[in-house]
């Protein structure tokens, strides 16, 4: 049989309310990323295994990487994964179908079995002494300690993770980078390319909109001196939507008795 | 409570996060499960900062953050230049050396 209490200390009593609370919403949640179908929702639900875990450090004296891990992982990486979301979108990969055959039966029973093992291996283990705790190395404050270890011991490792640091922001720019394979159009290429469309009816430009009395907007066709709205006056975009007014809306009603 | 109770949690959660990049087809998604697998592991560091009364533990953690964040950074690059020539971040879609 498998003691699962085994002899490396127990917390207070506020705390264990706090763990049994909080573990199973995370565990739950972690699940659930891996269940629901789109994308941004499991990223919404990591967000959310991430705050507990802040929680569970800095229940666990850890007040200083409790932050880090809200503003670093829930601020920043998760913002990350936002906007690569919104720039690749919702495509094919998002379906749940499985394309190898009993994939998912063999990962799940793999996964158990994974599982059990470190599960098992952890209730296994003794120390052989109970648990320190960190009151003693948090006098000064948790990030006072932190920071005497990262600035003695560890500033080399330290340094070499600035280093890594640059290196990623240099190599995400260099892959994100890509090489335009045309100029922008600009007036000149866009005059050029009026003149030798064939017809030069448009070479000139464009008629600009309507300008009545009554109205002077975007969306009321020109008149041509033939008395016929001009529909090359109007942006296709307002055509489409239906956004266009009649510009005979805007006659004067003595120039159309006239005309009958 | 037992504190090993967190190192359980630990294991749950990097158990969850491995089947997540066995199963889930959408690139995104498969990162956002090695990221799970990394605060599993660190929970398990920050456990064991606590049980051996040291802050060894948390500083290790401190440097998994970053290593994290940086492979964020290369990996969702990587991820857009190959959406940029194939119109998909499915990781089944990305099988040249295969035909």
């Amino acid at each position: 049989m498998i003691n699962f209490a085994l002899d490396i200390g127990t917390t207070a009593a506020p705390e264990s309310y706090l763990f049994y609370v909080l573990a199973p919403l995370s565990v739950l949640a972690a699940m659930g990323m891996l269940l629901v179908k789109k994308a941004v929702h499991s990223a919404l639900l990591l967000a959310w295994v991430m705050v507990t875990l802040a929680i569970f450090y800095i229940a666990q004296e850890a007040l200083f990487l409790g932050i880090v891990q809200i503003v670093v992982y829930t601020g920043a990486v998760m913002m990350l994964f936002l906007f690569i979301l919104m720039l690749v979108g919702v495509d094919t990969s998002d379906s749940l179908v499985e394309t190898i055959k009993g994939l998912r039966a063999i990962s799940i029973v793999a996964a158990v079995g994974f599982g059990g093992l470190l599960v098992t291996l952890i209730s296994r283990a003794t120390f052989g002494r109970d648990v320190v705790g960190l009151s003693e190395v948090n006098e000064q404050g948790n990030a006072l300690g932190i920071a005497e270890l990262l600035f003695t011991r560890y500033v080399f490792a330290f340094e070499v993770i600035s280093a890594l640091l640059i290196t990623a922001a240099v190599g995400a720019m260099v892959l994100a980078h890509s090489q335009k394979t045309r100029s922008q159009f600009a007036q000149r290429d866009l005059s050029i390319a009026r003149f030798r469309k064939g017809e030069l009816k448009d070479a000139a430009g464009l008629p600009s909109s309507g300008v009545y009395a009554l109205h002077n907007a975007v969306d009321v066709p020109a008149l041509l001196p033939t008395g016929n709205p001009a529909p090359t006056s109007i942006s296709a975009v307002l055509e489409a939507r239906g956004d266009m007014i009649e510009s005979t809306n805007f006659q004067l009603k003595e120039e159309a008795e006239e005309d009958k | 409570m037992p504190i090993a109770n967190y190192l359980y949690l630990a294991a749950i959660l990097f158990t969850i996060g491995a089947v997540g990049v066995v199963v889930r087809r959408n690139a995104i998604v498969v990162f956002m499960c090695i990221e799970l697998m990394l605060n599993a592991a660190n929970l398990a560091f920050v456990t064991f900062a606590r049980i051996n009364g040291n802050l060894e533990g948390q500083i290790v953690a401190f440097f998994t953050m970053v290593v994290a964040a940086c492979e964020v950074v290369v990996g969702l690059a990587i991820i857009v230049t190959i959406y940029r020539s194939r119109r998909s971040a499915s990781v089944d879609d990305a099988s040249l050396l295969k035909r």
